[in-house]
């Protein structure tokens, strides 16, 4: 059962409104509807919402939607401007457009791409969703840098996020290939790290830029 | 194609690579005995090591280049190392790997193979590869690599002969390793269209071509004429074409045919536990443990050895028993009786004389201190303490715009500031360069003028101390305000961390034998123009007038005018000033802030000419000359404040 996008976007404002700044409904001007908006009616017609006396408020029946929509609109945020890099209202605005399209499961394949990620650009929390739920139970991490671990940590190079190509090379051609596995040793003062029978020192940029697949022990 | 070589008279040449850390120096210093001759490749600054050896009555000539990771050139010397591959003409080309790390280095030999190169594979450190249980089956990886292997531990004196015998029979055996057919389609794509002839298989090239090697590119467009536009435009096609993950395919994809190659050579059982060497290797990574064992290092390797044995024990018996006690007195006598003019007995034997002052400086004063730091240096830099202690100060020198790298040359700069200024060709960008040459011009003593400071000042307690916090002070004050000042990209970290090694004597002595070889090369025809020019000055009085110019400057400082000559002759050789302290303070002329101030002072002034000349070589006139102004200005200021702090404060003594 899909709602429009009209819809959605009242049932986000709707969502912050009660639920993140604790308001019992949220009145007809803060939602920027009419009365008799198309969405509106939708969600009355859905049961989502009660709509009284100029207040609009939601309904048990709608609070799951509402949640989804709000992390949709969030990944999506995420995903603007950490990956496409498009900041500012421009990463805004993409994101308002992108959010509804992250159904069947695209959210999904996104928040893990994204790592689970719990809080949007603007440090407003991420509803969790079943997949990130599952990562959890598992204590699955995905793909870290390598500053995420800790001595003594075993792990499998995933990729190289370097921006400097030479950089990049020069670690490629030292054996530093996705695929192998490294260990961490040290932390301070700089990374050290173990690949094959080697040890290499790099800095806090620098580990930053290779990302690992955590290792089981 | 031998016999050819011989009747124009060259050797056959036998070129060592590899990566840094695989005992390739040793190799080449077994191979070749006693005699080496170190020089820079021709119109580059990098350091090429030539020997000669005779294998089976034949005799060739052995090159030992840079440490290279791969045939896609990076650094200055990794370039240096590929141009000499291809137009050395070798007659093998010995790919030396660790064998602990064969899985790691053998992509490189997998691409030597490709560029069409005579190659054949050294497996070195093998013993430490056992000692791990790891075992390699070498007549296999021979068998399936279709060139020579030859395992060995040559730091142990184990495969020398097996290496000799293979050399020479030798015999050149074609091989060629495929990639993925995707990849493989697109270096015939551009293989294919090539026509030029060069030094490096068309594979090879191709493959080069496609990482955007711009030396390369340059070479082709030289070899294919009116088809190179045809030939680059295929390039770029491919290039975008690929332009996610190129880089990376091509390593994924050696590496794939390394595995393959390895499967069934290496077998690894359980191993030995953490050998004494790693556990040292811990601890010298640690701070907690690492700094007090910097410092332990710097106390015997530097404060005992250089200046203590050095600088003391055989400073004193060459300096005082040899040239002052005898040679000095007898040469004075020989020129008073047989030289009738004063000018030339000035010249040769008087107080500025080549002989009194030129010879006896740096034979009996700075000779025996640099060789010492040489020989510590040599042995610090051989047991692999030097890349753990860049790990060390990383972030400090990070503050500094600099990186852990730049220790090295700071290291090397207490031994002689000059030398230091060159090896800081090693760090990678323009701005890490000229921050590490003017912190070394400014405050990093070497070791002749560390050794005379450290005399003068161990009468007066606490002035030590004051001169070590101050300069320690100016170092990273400086440091700190020059990294923001000078523009250039931040600088990054990356090193390899060789496993800790007991230094072996002979590669010590060679290394040492060299380093002094260039210091006195270059640095003792500066002490003869230093001492003719003093010479000169007295002769004409242009000196008095420089010491009189300079005398109101002193005054400023707190300090008697005498102390203007000291620093007029500092310019000439470091140590000359500081000498020239010394003698003031003998004669009771200082007192201890008078001391203190002329010690900091002098230390932080101008480098020698020789230092400011290299500076001018190595970064150019505007460079050398801010630098230049900068010391100068910073040296007095920095006296001027520190003989108020301490009139105010009533420190030292």
């Amino acid at each position: 059962m899909r709602v429009s996008a009209k819809a959605e976007e009242i049932l986000e404002a709707l969502w912050i409104a009660t639920e993140e700044e604790g308001m019992p409904a949220a009145d007809l001007a803060v939602l920027g509807v009419e009365a008799d908006d198309q969405g509106l009616v939708e969600l009355l017609g859905l049961s989502y919402v009660d709509l009284e006396g100029g207040l609009v408020s939601l309904r048990q029946e709608g609070r799951d939607e509402a949640r989804m929509t709000v992390r949709r609109h969030r990944l999506a945020e995420r995903l603007m401007m950490d990956i496409l890099d498009i900041q500012g209202a421009p990463g805004d605005d993409r994101a308002c457009e992108f959010e509804h399209l992250l159904h069947h499961g695209v959210d999904t394949k996104i928040c893990t791409l994204l790592n689970h990620p719990t809080t949007c650009p603007h440090g407003k929390p991420i509803p969790p969703g079943e997949c990130c739920d599952r990562a959890r139970l598992d204590g699955r991490v995905g793909v870290v840098a390598l500053t995420e671990l800790k001595p003594g940590d075993p792990g499998e190079i995933a990729y190289l996020a370097a921006g400097d190509v030479r950089k990049m090379q020069k670690l490629m051609s030292m054996g530093v290939l996705p695929g192998t596995s490294v260990l961490l040793l040290r932390t301070y003062p700089t990374y050290i790290f173990k690949v094959g029978q080697s040890e290499f020192a790099v800095d806090e940029e620098l580990a930053g830029e290779i990302f690992v697949r955590r290792g089981q022990e | 194609m031998s016999v050819l070589h011989k009747e124009d008279g060259s050797d056959r040449k036998i070129v060592l690579v590899g990566c840094p850390n695989v005992g390739k120096s040793v190799v080449f210093n077994s191979l070749t005995g006693a005699y080496t001759t170190v020089s820079n490749y021709p119109g580059t600054s990098v350091e090429v090591s030539r020997g000669h050896c005779q294998i089976a009555g034949e005799r060739y000539q052995v090159l030992d280049t840079p440490g290279m990771y791969s045939l896609l050139p990076i650094t200055e010397e990794e370039r240096v190392g590929r141009r000499i591959l291809f137009e050395e003409d070798p007659f093998v080309v010995l790919h030396v790997v660790d064998a602990r790390n064969l899985e790691r280095m053998l992509p490189m030999t997998i691409q030597l193979i490709e560029a069409g190169l005579p190659v054949m594979l050294l497996i070195n450190i093998i013993d430490e590869a056992e000692r791990i249980g790891m075992h390699i089956d070498i007549a296999l990886l021979d068998e399936k690599l279709g060139i020579p292997v030859v395992g060995a531990a040559i730091g142990r004196k184990r495969g020398l002969g097996e290496l000799r015998q293979a050399i020479a029979s030798y015999q050149p055996r074609p091989a060629t390793f495929a990639y993925a057919a995707d990849l493989e389609k697109d270096i015939q794509r551009i293989a294919g269209l090539m026509r030029g002839r060069y030094r490096l298989a068309a594979r090879s090239l191709a493959l080069l071509l496609m990482q955007r090697d711009e030396e390369l590119q340059e070479l082709m467009r030289a070899g294919e004429g009116e088809n190179a536009a045809a030939v680059a435009e295929t390039v770029n096609a491919v290039v975008f074409e690929r332009r996610v993950d190129l880089h990376l395919r091509i390593s994924l994809e050696r590496k794939r045919i390394c595995k393959g190659l390895l499967a069934g050579v290496i077998s690894q059982r359980a191993g030995g536990g953490p050998a004494f060497a790693e556990r040292l290797s811990a601890l010298t990574m640690n701070p907690w443990t690492g700094i007090p064992l910097l410092l332990a290092v710097l106390y015997f390797g530097l404060y005992k050895f250089v200046g203590g044995f050095g600088a003391g024990t055989v400073v004193d018996l060459l300096e005082g028993a040899i040239f002052e006690e005898n040679l000095n007195p007898w040469a004075i006598a020989w020129f008073e009786r047989h030289v009738p003019w004063y000018w030339l007995r000035e010249l040769v034997v008087g107080e500025y004389g080549l002989f009194t002052l030129g010879v006896r400086y740096a034979v009996a004063i700075v000779l025996p201190i640099v060789g010492t730091f040489f020989i510590a240096f040599a042995m610090i830099e051989d047991s692999g303490y030097f890349p753990r202690l860049a790990m060390l100060v990383d972030r400090v020198f990070k503050r500094l715009g600099l990186n852990g790298r730049a220790v090295i040359p700071m290291v090397l700069g207490f031994g002689c500031d000059t030398m230091a200024t060159v090896v800081t060709r090693t760090l990678e960008t323009v701005r890490e360069r000229i921050l590490a040459t003017l912190l070394l011009a400014l405050v990093i003593p070497c070791s002749a003028q560390m050794g005379v400071i450290l005399a003068l000042l161990s009468g007066v307690p606490g002035a030590l101390a004051v001169w070590v916090v101050t300069l320690t002070g100016i170092f990273l004050l400086v440091g700190l305000l020059a990294a923001r000042i000078v523009p250039g990209e931040r600088p990054m970290f990356y090193m390899e961390i060789p496993p800790m090694r007991l230094p072996q004597p002979r590669n010590v002595l060679v290394k040492t034998l060299t380093r002094m070889q260039w210091y006195f090369l270059e640095i003792f025809p500066l002490f003869m123009i230093a001492s003719v020019l003093l010479w000169a000055g007295k002769l004409s009085g242009a000196l008095d007038w420089l010491v009189g110019a300079l005398q109101p400057v002193m005054g400023l400082l707190g300090l008697p005018h005498e102390t203007a000559a000291a620093f007029i002759f500092g310019f000439f050789r470091r140590d000359f000033g500081a000498a020239g302290l010394y003698d003031l303070q003998t004669n009771g002329l200082l007192d201890p802030v008078q001391l203190t101030v002329a010690a900091v002072t002098l230390t932080l002034f101008v480098p020698c000419v020789a230092q400011f000349l290299i500076m001018k070589k190595e970064r150019g006139w505007r460079v050398a000359l801010i630098i230049f102004a900068l010391v100068t200005t910073l040296a007095f200021g920095a006296g001027w404040a520190l003989n108020r702090l301490l009139l105010v404060t009533g420190m030292p003594g």
